[in-house]
């Protein structure tokens, strides 16, 4: 590899949403040789038939310890990791561990040219939770909504309100109870399950 | 109540002792609050182990032994108070090589040393017809399942760095990969043989204790400097597995011990599957044959839960011998001051000694009495290893 060339980076994750985040990330910082292998199965050769730079892998991968054995000097192993991440800088491993992703920098490549690939990696593996946060969040929202619109409808049926005046009853309970709307709302439903 | 410790697991059955202490209360029961962690990968375990997101952990031995050295990865001292079980792996074959030994075997099919020479013809008939070399899993480079597949099969002359291909494969992906012939025979933990047993993809050649009498396996690891600092939890932790060990041993609480541990967020499997491991009672082929043994798994007796430096030693010489580490006095100290008895004792005292019987400390089938003091020339024994020079 020479010095001006991008080094060949491999990513293993089964998200390929995720896979594609970082990808994407990669190539903008100017790492244009990146691969994503999706299928476990052999994985070990799939990556010597790439013969990767480095290696990121995501932390829920179980798949992680087969890459383990490239640290092993045996004859199936053609280059052997040289270190994960860089076992001198402790914050690096655990800013790795805490957005789930590791790297592995396989024998060849200088050290600090691992850095920028590991910082972008965790970027964007973080930006990737923030957004699956975000996705469960307004899932939860609109399931919320639905339940509150279904124990406006009881209301307005039972007691003969409007819509809105079933929603004030609705938040001031809430505010009384010390509860979210939401929550009030499935108790209402749940009782008029009962009481059917 | 203490500070909330987090404690990392693979879902496997030699767990046992472990989430048996959480489950059944026996660690809030001494003051603790526990949060079990569920893992997918030893190396994820070591990790958080290492930087501290883990306070302790369920820890294939030698991965305690080699992070201690350094070895292929950072070096973070271990200490280990409690053994969380010995024995427990098996070694599992695919009918086609199932067959294929049996074929050839002269003996005794329980006996390793005949099921090693059978191995032997199978692999050198397959190198004169230029078939591929046949391919064996296991879990991890620095694991039981990897010496004792080694210790095995050289045994009868394989060398397992030439004569066969050895790959690490995660131990959920065991059986796919059996079925699949991308493996043909893996040693692995419970409840991966059984699966593959009642998938009708493999039948269980070996209990590990045909291989070795007493092979520590599971530790319960945490790190060295914390364990100074907090001596009076390594103690508490170590009275709750404890009292889960024995608690686990006694019969009429097999049932309940087998529902603590299928939960899905502990192992996730069958009861029963668990139930047959902890009996030591297992279905070793599809047509339901069934082999029992006592010393299939032992967690809480014969001395099972107190760490003993000659396994960190042994251990530490299936390193040497397949060129993982240099031999040296220094190294062998740090190996055995992992498995840390006196700990053990300082929180159980003579509560702890279980009854060990007439039993040896390592009770290989092939090779001289192990020696730790004589590490070199047990070494040298073994016509088939890779020591580096």
């Amino acid at each position: 590899m020479g010095a001006e060339s991008s080094p060949k980076i491999v990513i293993v994750d089964e998200s390929p949403i995720r896979a594609a985040i970082l990808q994407e990330g990669l190539r903008e910082a100017g790492f244009t040789d990146v691969v994503h292998i999706s299928e476990m199965q052999s994985l070990l050769s799939r990556i010597y038939a790439l013969d990767p730079d480095v290696i990121v892998i995501d932390l829920e991968n179980p798949s992680r310890d087969v890459l383990e054995q490239m640290f092993q000097v045996s004859r199936a192993v053609r280059r052997p990791i040289a270190m994960f991440v860089d076992q001198s800088d402790a914050a690096s491993i655990q800013a790795s561990v805490d957005a789930g992703v590791s790297a592995y920098i396989v024998d060849g490549l200088k050290k600090e040219r691992l850095k920028p690939i590991l910082d972008l990696c965790i970027s964007r593996f973080n930006a990737f939770a923030k957004l699956q946060d975000e996705l469960d969040r307004a899932k939860s929202a609109l399931e919320d909504r639905k339940v509150i619109d279904r124990a406006k409808g009881i209301l307005m049926k039972l007691k003969g309100l409007t819509e809105e005046e079933a929603y004030v009853l609705l938040r001031s309970t809430a505010m009384r109870e010390k509860k979210k709307i939401g929550e009030i709302a499935q108790s209402i439903l749940t009782a008029s399950e009962l009481l059917k | 109540m203490t500070k909330p410790l987090h404690i990392g697991f693979i879902p496997l059955i030699d767990a046992a002792a472990l989430i048996v202490a959480v489950d059944k209360g026996f660690t809030a029961a001494e003051g603790l609050d526990v949060t079990l962690v569920r893992e997918v990968s030893w190396s994820n375990v070591r990790d958080k182990l290492n930087i501290g997101l883990f306070d302790a952990a369920h820890l294939l031995a030698p991965v305690a032994i080699a992070s201690s050295l350094g070895l292929g990865h950072v070096k973070v001292p271990i200490a280990a108070p409690f053994n969380l079980s010995l024995n427990g792996n098996a070694i599992t074959v695919s009918p086609a090589l199932h067959a294929a030994i049996m074929a050839e075997i002269d003996g005794d099919r329980f006996d390793p040393m005949a099921t090693a020479l059978a191995l032997a013809r199978v692999v050198a008939a397959r190198r004169r017809s230029g078939a591929e070399p046949l391919t064996f899993g296991m879990t991890f480079p620095f694991s039981t399942h990897n010496y004792q597949l080694r210790f095995w099969m050289a045994a009868g002359g394989v060398d397992p760095d030439e004569d066969i291909r050895l790959v690490v494969l995660p131990p959920p992906y065991m059986a796919d990969s059996i079925a699949s012939g991308q493996v043909d025979a893996f040693c692995v933990g419970a409840p991966w043989n059984s699966i593959a047993v009642d998938r009708g993809v493999g039948l269980i050649l070996h209990f590990v204790s045909d291989i070795l009498v007493r092979a520590a396996e599971k530790v319960l690891a945490v790190r060295q400097s914390w364990s100074e600092k907090n001596p009076e939890l390594v103690a508490a932790l170590v009275r709750a597995a404890f009292r889960a060990a024995e608690f686990i041993e006694q019969p009429q609480n097999r049932t309940e011990v087998a529902s603590i541990l299928a939960q899905p967020e502990r192992i996730g499997v069958e009861a029963d599957v668990i139930r047959r491991t902890l009996d030591g009672r297992l279905k070793i082929s599809p047509d339901g044959t069934i082999r029992e043994s006592s010393r299939y798994l032992l967690v809480g007796r014969e001395g099972a839960p107190r760490p003993d430096p000659v396994q960190a030693a042994w251990l530490y010489a299936q390193m040497v011998r397949w060129g993982q580490a240099a031999i040296s006095p220094e190294a062998l100290a740090i190996a055995m001051g992992v498995f840390r008895p006196d700990l053990y004792d300082a929180a159980l005292g003579i509560r702890g000694q279980t009854d060990r019987g007439a039993v040896g400390s390592v009770g290989a089938f092939a090779g001289p009495a192990f020696d730790p003091v004589d590490m070199a020339g047990y070494l040298a024994s073994f016509k088939v290893s890779r020591r580096v020079p």
